[in-house]
């Protein structure tokens, strides 16, 4: 469970599913749960279900990936035909192509790659089931699985939303709330140095409101963020 | 494939000519199977399943089609399986492999031929509507005999799965979302795999096994004793003496199988 870091950005409300507007959906972490990979974690907020998992640092044999001074990452975001209400058909499409090219994006600087040459990691997302802010959440759930296999990092990224639903501001969307809302900011930052790795903007938002928003997500990431560290501790203390 | 060293080749060899396994199991016998069910809501049926290390998920969703002209009043099974590359490091994202796809008709023909899944129960109006089930199979663990772990998956699943009551009215299909009924099953099936390592029979083969075998044997075996599916892989050949014995070992394995289905 998560506890409410009260402030003052937001006001009393509730919302419809009885969370505060600052409140993020509990939340569960765990890692190295697959065998064959070199990282994993699952991840669990909300109704979302999320596995990620890490090869490498492996020899690039894809040739035109290939850096002689650095290593490369590679990211697949997949849904599972079973994720969602209506069955997806397997394979990427457009919006997962995207994602899976932003959340590259958003680890990529948390990682020194400099130490591995002409070396790839893989990071693959898997939705097992899709309830709002998966794209985060695989964010928060593959940064996990990278320290998992022991690849060398400056922070763990870690994701979160903030939008807009009935005019206002509100932490950690869920799928009805993203569906009925007026906006959707996920943020991915690295928490040590508040760096942000991950910006989109979904909706109509005035000025103030998008600066309420992305103070909002921070604060949602930073809780995250302990959540993340408490997985690795559990996974390597006992 | 695995790449194996010949050292392991020739100790995993050694150890089943004098009938022992690396992990200890006797040459008969199944690792840990643990199912899990209902785990996504969005799914009308789900399960996941752990044999061993291997692990996979199952979600069954239903959807209204339209029949196939020449079976108008039955309803559609189709299998369908992703070999995840979370799964193991040689997997690679993209159209599925040839072993994917043999995997998902393998597991496919089992249920189908089962008849264990009462497709006329399926038919909403002849001809018009009926509900076409589709089975997923996210693999996302990989060590060693998908093929049982992958059809104990799908079994739970369909043993789970909920169907809305769909009417037909006046050309328009009315869905109740809230009074569901059960998946019509009308029996159960399990898979047993073989492979063929020197000149002996190994049940639910680990990945290092998988990796050095010569040959392999799945048989899907029904609750009421039928054998529904079969399969052969492999470069190796099988001799009818391996393929009856391993027929035997099914049906004796069946009944300790099908309690992890209750």
């Amino acid at each position: 469970m998560i506890f409410i870091i009260t402030n003052d950005i937001v006001s009393n409300k509730e919302r419809e599913d009885g969370r505060k507007l600052d409140e993020i959906r509990p939340l569960k972490i765990e890692a190295g749960i697959l065998k064959r990979a070199d990282g994993s974690a699952y991840l669990e907020v909300g109704g979302n279900k999320i596995l990620a998992a890490v090869y490498g640092p492996r020899e690039s044999y894809i040739r035109r990936l290939l850096r002689p001074d650095t290593g490369v990452i590679r990211c697949r975001y997949n849904m599972a035909p079973f994720s969602v209400d209506d069955r997806k058909r397997p394979g990427p499409d457009r919006r997962s192509i995207e994602i899976s090219k932003i959340t590259a994006e958003a680890i990529r600087p948390s990682l020194l790659l400099e130490r591995f040459p002409r070396s790839m990691v893989d990071i693959f997302i898997e939705i097992i089931e899709a309830e709002g802010g998966t794209r985060c959440a695989g964010i928060t759930a593959a940064s996990v699985a990278l320290a998992d296999a022991g690849i060398p990092m400056k922070d763990m990224v870690v994701g979160c939303a903030a939008g807009k639903v009935d005019g206002e501001i509100v932490l950690d969307l869920s799928e009805k709330e993203d569906k009925e809302g007026q906006a959707d900011v996920p943020v991915a930052i690295m928490p040590r140095t508040g760096e942000i790795t991950l910006l989109q903007s979904d909706g109509n938002l005035t000025e103030d409101e998008f600066d309420k928003a992305l103070c909002l997500a921070i604060e949602g990431c930073k809780q995250i963020s302990e959540v993340q560290k408490e997985a690795l501790k559990n996974r390597y203390e006992a | 494939m695995n790449i194996i060293p010949e050292i392991t080749r020739q100790s995993i060899t050694n150890l089943i000519n004098n009938n022992e396994r690396a992990d200890g199991r006797a040459v008969d016998e199944y690792r840990d199977i643990v199912i899990e069910t209902n785990l996504v809501s969005k799914a009308e049926g789900s399960a996941r399943v752990k044999l061993g290390n291997t692990q996979i998920i199952v979600g069954a969703k239903p959807q209204i089609g339209e029949p196939f002209p020449d079976t108008p009043n039955v309803g559609v099974l189709m299998t369908n399986s992703e070999m995840l590359p979370i799964a193991d490091p040689k997997f690679e994202p993209g159209p599925p492999s040839e072993s994917s796809v043999e995997l998902a008709r393998v597991v496919d023909r089992c249920v189908r031929e089962s008849e264990m899944v009462d497709l006329e129960k399926l038919c909403i109006e002849e001809g018009k509507k009926v509900w076409m089930i589709f089975i997923d199979l996210h693999i996302i663990d990989y060590d060693g005999n998908l093929f049982d772990a992958a059809m104990f998956a799908v079994m739970a699943a369909l043993m789970n799965t909920k169907l809305p009551i769909a009417e037909y009215k006046n050309d328009e299909i009315i869905i109740d979302e809230d009074a569901t009924m059960d998946l019509p099953l009308k029996d159960k099936a399990t898979m047993s795999t073989f492979v063929k390592i020197g000149d002996k029979m190994i049940l639910d083969p680990s990945l290092d096994e998988e990796s050095i075998l010569d040959a392999r044997l799945s048989i899907g075996i029904t609750e009421s004793g039928n054998i529904c599916a079969m399969q052969k892989g492999g470069d190796g050949p099988l001799s009818k003496e391996d393929i009856l014995s391993a027929v035997k070992t099914t049906y004796s394995k069946k009944d300790e199988l099908l309690k992890y289905l209750k």
